[in-house]
């Protein structure tokens, strides 16, 4: 039964309010949202990879250099980051013998924040904090992968490691690393990288994770230590 | 409030619980609002599409079809006339079947509950119930 017309217009008024409230709601929690997307595929500028050839641990003078290719969000990388890296660090990077670098190889599909991660650790990169949101994208990767607010997750880990938080998002939001993932993308391909993680060691591909024992009779069969 | 009003307002409802999850989907929006984090379990795993659309868009423009209707089965115009609630009442029962599919594949598929949907199902039962009430009450003589 429809109602009298003055019930009918207070039931109308009462419905737009609420319409109004809901639509609010929404164009909040969408003004809220802070994942950006950086894209793939963009074209590389030189100026991208000046002076750049990755994230570099270790010493300059190290007899041995390992290059990883990876992606934040393959669980395979996030094993060999989480269980095997920390031995590595500790008894081939920190001793001098092994120079550390690490390139960015985002898997777009099905990894959607990939590439996000790898901004977000460049913009790390930019405060002197690379390391420490690398080790943080790594440590929860299970956590942001399932969620639509990884970028948010993100700002988190940089205020937790201590970033400026405005120069942070200025860089987030700027994208200006697109094209230096982009490159080192396609440094990887060429390169015959095609899986994460893959590591190329005195110019040989090594695909899947490496454990630390293996790494290390490699380290051991390339530069000798001294008896 | 009569229960043409309340299915109006619970098709408003719908409409934005459905929005809400479209622009989710979309990734317009950050986390969902769910304590259990099975919402985004079950809106990012396949079964969130149906022949290649979002179910949150199908529920979009469902809700958005009832919610035209029942505005016009509030019309005095459509006051005796049974034809906006009985088109609400066919076309809830099929959402109703359509949300049943769903919650199956949440409990015995996917194994994971998004409150959101559980509320958009118990938003269209209630839709179904109410217009099927209406449709089946003879109008009153002499209603205008």
């Amino acid at each position: 039964m429809a109602g009298s017309p003055s019930s009918l217009n207070r039931f109308y008024t009462v419905l737009g309010v609420l319409a109004a409230v809901a639509i609010g709601a929404l164009l909040y929690l969408m003004n809220r949202a802070s994942t950006p997307t950086v894209p793939a595929n963009v074209k590389v500028e030189a100026a991208d990879t000046a002076g750049f050839r990755g994230y570099v641990l270790g010493s300059d003078t190290a007899p041995v250099e390992v290059i990883e290719y990876a992606d934040y969000q393959c669980p395979a990388c996030q094993s060999f980051d989480v269980v095997e890296f920390p031995y590595v660090k500790e008894r081939l990077i920190e001793t001098g013998r092994v120079r550390w670098v690490y390139r960015d190889f985002p898997l777009d599909q099905p990894h959607r924040w990939t590439r996000l991660a790898a901004h977000s650790a460049a913009c790390a990169n930019e405060q002197g904090k690379y390391w420490e949101q690398h080790s943080s994208l790594y440590e929860t990767q299970p956590d942001w992968s399932a969620s639509n607010d990884a970028g948010g997750m993100f700002r988190d880990f940089a205020q937790k490691n201590g970033m400026d938080g405005a120069k942070y998002d200025a860089c987030m939001t700027s994208l200006k690393f697109a094209g230096r993932i982009q490159a080192s993308s396609d440094e990887g391909i060429r390169l015959g990288v095609n899986s994460t993680p893959s590591f190329i060691i005195a110019g040989r591909l090594y695909a899947g994770v490496q454990p630390y024992d293996r790494l290390r009779a490699l380290v051991d069969s390339l530069a000798p230590v001294a008896k | 409030m009569n229960r043409r009003m309340a299915v109006t307002l619970l098709c408003l409802a719908g409409v934005f619980l459905s929005a809400y999850l479209w622009l989710f989907k979309l990734g317009k929006i950050g986390t969902l609002a769910c304590g259990s984090g099975g919402c985004e379990t079950v809106q990012l795993s396949p079964y969130a599409r149906f022949m290649g659309v979002e179910v949150a868009l199908i529920g979009l423009v469902g809700y958005f079809g009832l919610l035209v209707l029942g505005l016009l089965s509030l019309q005095p115009r459509f006051a005796a006339s049974g034809w906006p609630v009985q088109l609400l009442a066919a076309l809830s029962g099929a959402a109703v079947l359509f949300a049943g599919y769903l919650t199956y594949l949440e409990l015995f598929v996917i194994h994971a509950i998004c409150r959101w949907c559980v509320t958009s199902a118990v938003i269209i039962v209630l839709i179904f119930v109410l217009s099927l009430l209406e449709a089946r009450r003879r109008p009153a003589a002499g209603a205008a």
